[in-house]
Order: structure tokens, then C-alpha cells, then sequence
């Protein structure tokens, strides 16, 4: 069973609004630091480097993506996620002519990525569950995106009437 | 069997390139590869390009020389990934 352990309530923003995407980049990372699990310098870091190595993957049924900066402007590691109201360009990675529609983010805040190698591949499964990312991208709260993203409920079942209904 | 060396990079050479490397390595274990995975930053790549086989990439490089690069972001989003192995294992030749 794979376990995000750095999931944290705190760091989950549902229905969030916001006119692009360097208004929610800015929102989440403002809660890293706020929180402490980032310093002051991470969010002009991260927003620079989403210019340059954008991080949009047009992944199916749901568009995400995974913005992260240089572990020297992160105290703690954590993901904060944001599962947006209306959905925002992002440049897809590695193609940043082409843009992908992104409903859900999932910030990244990295100290070692050989001890968080765990982290980063539980991450991997969840963007890669079709039909979980289809019931995060409509979850009304909190707790239901934690016990999705631990993947301890619904992980398996097939959620078409969700799938159809998005 | 000669082991291959497959260098993967990304723009910050911590989360992507870790990913991918994990989901590479993998791959190419299950094909019957004998590989070494090691990953860097994209900055970083053309002065390391020489020393490996080939290169897979999560994002546009600089000139890395004779060294195939692939550029691939399936492993991350889980799309097209089998079409990407294949690109992969045909840029590496026999075993």
C-alpha cells in the first residue's frame, strides 16, 4: 500500500480559483512558506523555473502538473495540492510550444530526492490512475482528497459515471 | 552483455529525472538490459553526454554530441510509454 506521508490537510486547497497559472503557483507556494516547508526565496525560484522547464503533463482524463524548484529553497519536504475550480494553462514539459489544460497541481517541495524516492513514485501512481485523477479533479473536500491520494478508498473501482460526468 | 549507460535529465535534476530514471531502469531491467541509470540537470548534460550510451530527457537539451538524446515525458504522465521503450531500446541496440 503506498503511503504519501507528506500529505498534509493543511497544504490541500479545494475549489481553487485562479486566472492562470502563476496566480495558483503563487497561492500554493505562499502556503509552503507560510507553513514552513519552504523559504521566502522558493516561489520566485519556482515560478523562473516553470518559465523555463514548464511542468504541464497532459496525463489522461485529467490535466496536472508539477511545478518544484531547487531543494536549496525548501526547509522541509511536503506536497501541497490544488484541485482547481476552472481549469488552467500550463506549458506541457518538454514541449513548451504546446499547453495542456491543468485541473490539478501538485506542488513539490524536495530535500533528497533519493530519500523522498518514495514519495515521487507514489506521486507517479496517482497521476498515472486515470479514474483517481478523475475523482480528485471533482473532490469537495479535504479529507476525501487524502484518502484518495493514499490510495486507501476507491483506488480500483471503475468510476465511469464520474469519468462521464466531468 | 555489455551494461549500458543511460543518463536521464530534466530541468532541476531532482524530481522528474528521478522518476524517470526509476521508471527506465525498470523497463530495460524487464527486456533483459543490464543498465546503469544515473541522472542530471539539463544544464548538465552535454559536459556529461560522452560517458553514456544514450540520454532520455524530460525536456529540450543542449547539443549533447553524438549521444542519442530521447526526449520523453511518458513515463510521467503514462502515456505512450510502451511507444517510448521502444524508441528506447532501439537507440540502444543489441544487448
Amino acid at each position: 500500500m503506498p503511503e504519501l506521508n507528506f500529505l498534509n490537510p493543511e497544504l490541500i486547497e479545494i475549489d481553487a480559483e485562479a486566472e492562470g497559472k502563476e496566480e495558483i503557483i503563487k497561492k500554493l507556494a505562499k502556503l509552503l512558506i507560510s507553513k514552513g516547508y519552504a523559504k521566502e526565496s522558493y516561489l520566485e525560484a519556482i515560478l523562473e523555473r516553470e518559465k523555463v522547464f514548464p511542468t504541464g503533463l497532459p496525463t489522461e482524463g485529467v490535466g496536472v502538473a508539477i511545478p518544484h524548484a531547487d531543494i536549496k529553497h525548501v526547509i522541509k519536504p511536503a506536497i501541497a495540492v490544488a484541485i482547481l475550480k476552472n481549469p488552467v494553462q500550463f506549458n506541457v514539459m518538454g514541449n513548451p510550444e504546446e499547453k495542456v489544460s491543468v485541473k490539478i497541481i501538485f506542488m513539490l517541495a524536495i530535500t533528497d530526492p533519493n530519500v523522498q524516492l518514495k514519495l515521487l513514485q507514489d506521486l507517479m501512481e496517482v497521476f498515472q490512475n486515470k479514474h483517481l485523477l478523475l475523482k480528485l479533479a471533482v473532490s469537495k473536500d479535504v479529507d476525501t482528497v487524502l484518502k484518495l491520494m493514499t490510495l486507501k478508498e476507491g483506488f480500483n473501482d471503475e468510476q465511469t459515471d464520474v469519468a462521464e460526468n466531468y | 552483455m555489455a551494461k549500458k549507460r543511460i543518463l536521464v535529465a530534466c530541468g532541476t535534476g531532482i524530481a522528474t529525472s528521478t522518476m524517470v530514471a526509476k521508471k527506465v531502469e525498470e523497463a530495460l531491467k524487464a527486456r533483459g538490459y543490464d543498465v546503469l541509470v544515473e541522472q542530471c540537470k539539463a544544464a548538465e548534460a552535454p559536459s556529461k553526454a560522452s560517458n553514456y550510451d544514450l540520454i532520455v530527457s524530460t525536456t529540450t537539451l543542449p547539443n549533447c554530441g553524438s549521444t542519442p538524446v530521447i526526449r520523453s515525458i511518458a513515463f510521467l504522465s503514462g502515456v505512450g510509454v510502451e511507444k517510448d521503450i521502444e524508441k528506447i531500446v532501439a537507440a540502444l541496440g543489441d544487448k
